[in-house]
């Protein structure tokens, strides 16, 4: 085993599962950008911000208000997934039947409205929860439990998406709206209802990925620019409402990131990245696992 | 027409003679302002009218800016050779990302999230290089010692109300230009149906790429000229999503679809957070963004044409153009 370990750098090593791991949240956040276009056919510009005041509904209810961090984690969710569906009833709704372009732009004055909202409202500090996780120790690599406990959490909440989608008669009515939207409302589905409680679960998984991500960053109103573009780079790869194609994306994408910081910065693990996605478009432009039509 | 023509000629007079007669310096620089914004949102019109909704128009302005301030600083090129060559950067830039959007049809969602994910990059990489850059803390071009026209550093505010007057009205020129083209009915075809402007042998990929590269080389120049002109930049003012968002925002709120609507945009805007700045001290940071997104949001669903396009519309009575439903149809089709 100790031979085996040896050929390898036991430092890229440490960086290839640290991929996987950040991997894991990346994937969270491309699944509930993809749901929303993909039942809605709407894109959040704004998803990010709302992980954003995720992270800060967390920094308050566990710095100020004193809740353990277990109890915490509900509550923000809870709200994430109410901002989400607010988001739905006061912006898309009223834009449902303009052009696209207009929904995404509205979204986008939308992120406008959340940066400030937190600059205004919670200033421009870097904040964090103050709860340091230990790390552990595997041989000579050492990775950190609040990683670990973040991919467990994506990938737990990730499973039960799966599950209410295909197990649930809600999911099943959700999955059959993004196959055709004019035949649902034939059929007696009320569409309204249910981009209602798909906005919520949009919502709700923006809002799991800031209780994880706040484990690992501090907050602060712009930090929705450091993963949000990577998300939309990751859905567009992973073709755009194609879950499964965003998922293996996500850590495609982590992987690159992650060696690229090993070799630099991490800021050059994004420039690497997003010149993987520019290759990637010559050879694939619809995304990674387009269907032939 | 010819009346049409004087009171152009009346109108420009008026512009070029304002500095001569009204000097307070503060009103100046806003004016600049106002113009060299304008310049930027124009030169995003020119594509954002076709429906080719760019995002990463923040990204070439960084381009233009920085690439301009580093070629002088640490190369000691000056502006007038450094600017095309940061124009010519930014043009690189588009055509390696456009081309492949338009080769392979990449419109709609897909184009936007494209253009964002690129500003966000240029950001990314001004952060990563910040040993030459500054990073997120900003950059300043040298001072020159010598040479202030060469330097294109000017300390008057009239020489630089009359550069950046002269280059916001070539940007209105050349929208002028496109809208007169034949690229306009190319463009207008392609931004209807892509699949039937190609069989009526329209060169879609062509079309597409040309006016984002008029675009994009105009958004670096705009870049170049504010850096020049304020004497710093920072990756939060001249590039990223922020930047991009703000010009769709001006935009969309004077008008895409007519030639002085993004200037209305840039008066609007620059206005706006001059007057909550100036109102409101240092508590206003963070204000003028929310206003701008409220009004953003409000203006997408009630009012997709913008003020200025809005009016027009109200008191057009002209037969010739009556509202047919091309131009009836909201922001982007």
């Amino acid at each position: 085993m100790q031979a085996f370990l040896d050929i390898f750098d036991i430092y890229l090593l440490e960086a290839v599962v640290n991929g996987i791991l950040l991997g894991g949240v990346l994937a969270l956040l491309a699944l509930g950008l993809n749901l929303i276009f993909g039942v809605i056919d709407v894109t959040w510009i704004c998803y990010a911000e709302l992980v954003m005041i995720g992270m800060y509904g967390m920094y308050y209810l566990v710095q100020v208000f004193g809740f353990p961090y277990w109890a915490a984690a509900p509550i923000t969710i809870l709200l994430v997934a109410a901002l989400g569906a607010a988001l739905h009833f006061i912006v898309i709704a009223p834009l449902l039947t303009a052009p696209p372009i207009n929904q995404l732009l509205a979204t986008g004055g939308v992120l406008f409205i959340l940066q400030s909202f937190a600059t205004v409202a919670f200033g421009i500090d870097f904040r964090n929860l103050g709860i340091r996780l230990p790390v552990l120790a595997l041989g000579d690599m050492h990775f950190s439990y609040s990683r670990l406990l973040s991919f467990a959490a994506a990938l737990i909440g990730m499973v039960t998406v799966y599950l209410f989608m295909t197990r649930t008669y809600t999911g099943t009515a959700i999955r059959a709206i993004s196959q055709d939207r004019q035949i649902m409302s034939l059929m007696g589905v009320d569409t309204r209802r249910l981009y209602v409680i798909t906005s919520a679960l949009g919502g709700a998984l923006a809002g799991l990925a800031a209780c994880l991500l706040v484990l690992q960053y501090d907050v602060h109103p712009f930090v929705g620019l450091s993963f949000g573009p990577i998300t939309f780079l990751i859905c567009v790869l992973g073709g755009l409402g194609n879950f499964i194609g965003g998922f293996i994306a996500a850590f495609v994408f982590a992987e690159i990131i992650s060696l690229g910081g090993l070799f630099s910065d991490l800021e050059w693990g994004y420039v690497l990245a997003f010149a993987f996605f520019i290759v990637m478009m010559f050879i694939r432009p619809a995304g990674l696992f387009a269907r032939r039509s | 027409m010819t009346t049409h023509r004087a009171y152009w000629a009346v109108a420009l007079a008026a512009l070029i003679a304002l500095p001569f007669v009204y000097r307070d310096p503060y009103h100046l620089h806003i004016l600049v302002l106002i113009l060299i914004w304008s310049f930027a949102y124009t030169s995003w019109s020119i594509m954002g009218r076709f429906g080719l909704v760019s995002l990463g128009h923040g990204g070439f302005m960084g381009v233009g800016a920085y690439v301009t301030a580093l070629l002088w600083n640490h190369l000691g090129v000056s502006p007038w050779i450094g600017i095309p060559l940061s124009m010519m950067a930014a043009g690189v830039l588009a055509v390696v990302v456009a081309y492949p959007c338009f080769r392979f049809r990449i419109t709609g969602h897909y184009f936007v999230l494209v253009t964002l994910a690129l500003s966000g990059i240029v950001l990314q990489v001004i952060t990563a290089t910040r040993d030459y850059t500054g990073g997120s803390l900003g950059y300043t071009p040298d001072r020159t010692k010598g040479n202030q026209l060469l330097a294109l550093q000017f300390d008057d505010k009239i020489t630089w109300y009359l550069i950046a007057l002269f280059v916001w009205l070539m940007g209105l020129l050349i929208w002028r230009w496109v809208d007169r083209s034949m690229s306009r009915y190319a463009m207008e075809a392609i931004s209807d149906d892509e699949d039937a402007a190609a069989a009526a042998g329209v060169n879609v990929t062509f079309e597409k790429l040309k006016i984002t590269l008029i675009s994009a080389l105009m958004t670096a120049l705009a870049g170049a000229l504010y850096c020049q002109y304020q004497m710093f930049i920072s990756p939060d003012t001249v590039s990223g999503i922020a930047v991009s968002l703000q010009m769709v925002f001006a935009v969309i709120v004077g008008g895409v679809y007519v030639s002085l609507g993004p200037t209305v945009g840039a008066i609007i805007t620059i206005m706006l957070a001059e007057i909550l700045r100036i109102s409101f001290g240092t508590k206003a940071v963070g204000w003028d963004n929310l206003v701008y997104g409220v009004l953003l949001v409000l203006f997408i669903i009630f009012l997709p044409k913008g003020i200025l396009g809005s009016i027009i519309d109200r008191f057009k009575t002209r037969p010739e153009r009556p509202v047919e439903k091309s131009v009836a149809k909201p922001v982007a089709p």
